[in-house]
């Protein structure tokens, strides 16, 4: 194994070598051999399928062994859907400017499947062509997703492994829910829910948080920002410090925590000099597990609220003491309405 | 097993030359000098980021010659068939004349609008525009100073030297029934949402005085849900696309009239956002009273798609400006615009003269019988 690893021959550090030099900016060592088929599946799952190769560019960025892939039931069931969703948006947008290929690709980013108007209400039954389609594809989207999660949920078992990345999807789905479905059938209408389409998708989001006051000022909106920056800040702390000890074989963590001067102990003690505190191996692992399932987690919840339980967060904030209040610039409302902070 | 790749150093590629591209991709954004101007309390982020040049005062075309003094006979008195501007000094009418000819057909002259062989004719459709724009121009003046302030408007605050303005806009086409071509009135870069996707027909209902205009406001005064605001996220878009358009239309953003805190609240918003607020009330007059009734006078090719004739909105006079023409008081140099519109010619009646028959076509007693 030991022969496998990239090893430079003076892992003394010396100032005038080590400076101005990066090892791993992408994989050194490519493994060629027999094949690697996996250990045997449990009776009555499918074969893993596909052709097994070796990829000289998949080996610069990972492994470079191309497959077999277990697709099996669920995962034919959800890429199908997944393509009807796709097929479904991808043809309303085309059909959209009169099935013009040209004009589809130049006016992309605007177009889009809007769903149904607020004369709909909530009810499933919509012409397609005001929202139905929207309705068809949102299910097949659904669908498809919620047929992966179960894929993780199970392959991972398979390997007998913990069930995170399943639940960390499910994290995710939670939030594409409750904007999708969940929210606007509290609200009690599908104008509430969000277009498919490049910008139509961000305009929604702006005119969302037009609407309801500033999301800004909705604490769940705050959590979720602080844990998608933490996220990304521990992501940055975690791959910089993986690859800076990369060197003296960072990337096997496991087997050298036990050890004294390995990459390991480097990377450790690097963190509990510079800010006094140092996470393990594994629990850094928990900290961006729990900042990434935090993020979507949070962001639903304060979107659910949104409308349902508060229906401007400014004034809930001003009422709270969480928004500061600033002179007041001395502008009257010329409709004579008055301000909505009196 | 065989290794493959190499275990070769490789030298640092110069981390100087990587810098400098960056900065040579993001400098290709906007190379155009621009000032920065606070405009409310520190550390809200109200502050605006002009281009310099769009600060600076227009070259805008001098008087045809020197203002004539006021008295002497009336162009009523002395031209036939002067409708909108018969109480008008017969000099300053014609010096009028020659500034409207350089405003708005500085290339036909002034058989644009008028028969050269018989200037009281009302035959071509022109000058029954021309009508209605100056007592547009004059309404906007006098009924409008809350949004034009004393700078006021000529015509070529619009025209700049164009037969029509170059920011104008109509009707978007019939709404589909199916999803062929259906755009849903919005996802289409257009100027009235600052080509953005959001609804463009709503946007024209704003300008067209079909809504209240108080249905711009969207935002609950209420903390929490309350069966007096049911208005949805897809409905917030129309006012969001109003909004929009008058930022691209002045060259603004959102925090030159809001406090981005809450865009709502007028207590924390600065003096600009009541000039908008009669600004959108002011293009929907304009529109209402002084364009569309000329739907009947306009030929097709001067018609949108819904037949209906070019309108005004906010960049018609702002032109990516947040004062048109940098804020330069061309008015002063003609009363004549600046004085109220005199009654008895109205478009509508123009309009209904030349649907009605025969008298309209009489360029002697059709309209002038109504003055």
């Amino acid at each position: 194994m030991v022969d496998l690893v990239a090893q430079p021959a003076d892992l003394v550090l010396r100032g005038d070598n080590t400076m101005a030099r990066y090892q791993n900016i992408f994989t050194q060592v490519q493994l060629r051999s027999a094949h690697e088929m996996g250990i045997a599946l449990p009776v009555g799952d499918e074969d893993r399928s596909g052709g097994t190769t070796f990829n000289h560019w998949a080996g610069i960025i990972g492994q470079a062994q191309i497959g077999p892939i277990y697709l099996g039931w669920l995962g034919v069931a959800s890429l199908l859907c997944g393509f009807l969703a796709f097929e479904i948006i991808g043809l309303n947008m085309l059909a959209s400017v009169n099935w013009d290929p040209i004009q589809f690709v130049r006016q992309l980013p605007w177009l889009a499947l809007e769903p149904p108007g607020p004369q709909y209400g909530f009810t499933p039954f919509v012409p397609l062509a005001e929202g139905g389609w929207w309705i068809l594809a949102g299910m097949m989207l659904t669908a498809s997703v919620l047929l992966w999660w179960v894929r993780t949920y199970r392959r991972a078992r398979a390997l007998g492994m913990g069930t995170h990345v399943a639940w960390a999807f499910l994290a995710a789905i939670w939030l594409f829910l409750v904007l999708g479905v969940i929210r606007p059938g509290f609200m009690g209408t599908w104008a509430e829910a969000v277009p498919f389409g490049i910008f139509p998708h961000l305009d929604w989001t702006a005119a969302f948080s037009i609407r309801y006051g500033n999301l800004f000022y909705n604490p769940f909106h705050a959590l979720s920002i602080a844990f998608l920056y933490g996220s990304t800040l521990l992501f940055a702390m975690h791959g910089a410090t993986i690859l800076a000890v990369g060197r003296y074989g960072g990337e096997r963590e496991i087997e050298q925590i036990t050890d004294r001067g390995t990459a390991s102990e480097r990377a450790a003690l690097f963190w509990r000099w510079t800010m006094g505190f140092n996470a393990t191996m594994e629990s850094i692992h928990r900290w961006a597990w729990w900042f990434a399932v935090l993020t979507t987690l949070t962001g639903g919840i304060g979107i659910l609220l949104t409308g349902t339980v508060v229906d401007n967060w400014y004034l809930w904030a001003q009422e709270h003491g969480y928004a500061p209040s600033y002179p007041d610039s001395g502008i009257a409302d010329p409709a004579g309405l008055g301000s909505i902070v009196e | 097993m065989t290794l493959h790749g190499n275990l070769t150093r490789r030298r640092l590629p110069l981390a100087a030359l990587a810098v400098l591209a960056g900065s040579a991709t993001l400098a290709g954004c906007e190379v155009a000098p621009k000032v920065s101007q606070q405009n409310g309390y520190r550390g809200t982020g109200m502050d605006q980021i002009y281009i310099s040049d769009s600060e600076i005062r227009d070259e805008v075309p001098a008087p045809p010659y020197e203002l004539p003094p006021p008295g002497g006979q009336s162009a009523g008195e002395v031209y036939e068939n002067v409708q909108v501007l018969s109480n008008v000094s017969v000099d300053e009418f014609n010096y009028l004349m020659a500034a409207i000819t350089e405003w708005v057909a500085p290339e036909e002259g002034c058989a644009y609008c008028h028969n050269p062989a018989n200037m009281a004719s009302d035959e071509i459709y022109t000058k029954t525009v021309a009508r209605s724009m100056i007592q547009m121009t004059q309404s906007a003046n006098n009924n409008w100073s809350d949004h034009v302030g004393a700078t006021g408007v000529t015509c070529w605050t619009c025209h700049r030297g164009n037969n029509i303005p170059e920011a104008v806009w109509t009707l978007p086409g019939e709404p589909q029934r199916g999803i062929v071509g259906n755009r849903n009135g919005q996802n289409e870069p257009v100027s009235n949402t600052a080509y953005s996707s959001l609804p463009q027909y709503a946007v024209a209902r704003y300008l067209l005085g079909e809504v209240e205009p108080e249905d711009i406001r969207v935002v609950s005064t209420t903390m929490h849900p309350t069966p007096a605001n049911t208005i949805t996220t897809m409905e917030t878009e129309s006012s969001y696309a109003l909004m929009m358009h008058m930022s691209d239309s002045l060259g603004v953003n959102c925090t030159y009239c809001h406090n981005s805190q809450s865009f709502s609240a007028w207590n924390i918003s600065t003096p600009p956002r009541a000039t908008a607020w009669h600004g959108i009330r002011m293009v929907r007059n304009l529109n209402g009273s002084y364009i569309t009734p000329l739907q009947s006078i306009f030929p097709d090719n001067r018609l949108g798609p819904m037949g209906d004739p070019y309108k005004v909105n906010c960049t018609t006079c702002h032109q990516g400006q947040n004062k048109p023409m940098g804020g330069v008081q061309m008015v002063a140099d003609y009363p004549a615009l600046q004085s109220p519109p005199q009654s008895g010619w109205r478009p509508s009646q123009a309009a209904m003269d030349m649907i009605m028959g025969p008298a309209a076509d009489d360029t002697q007693n059709g309209v002038e019988a109504t003055d």
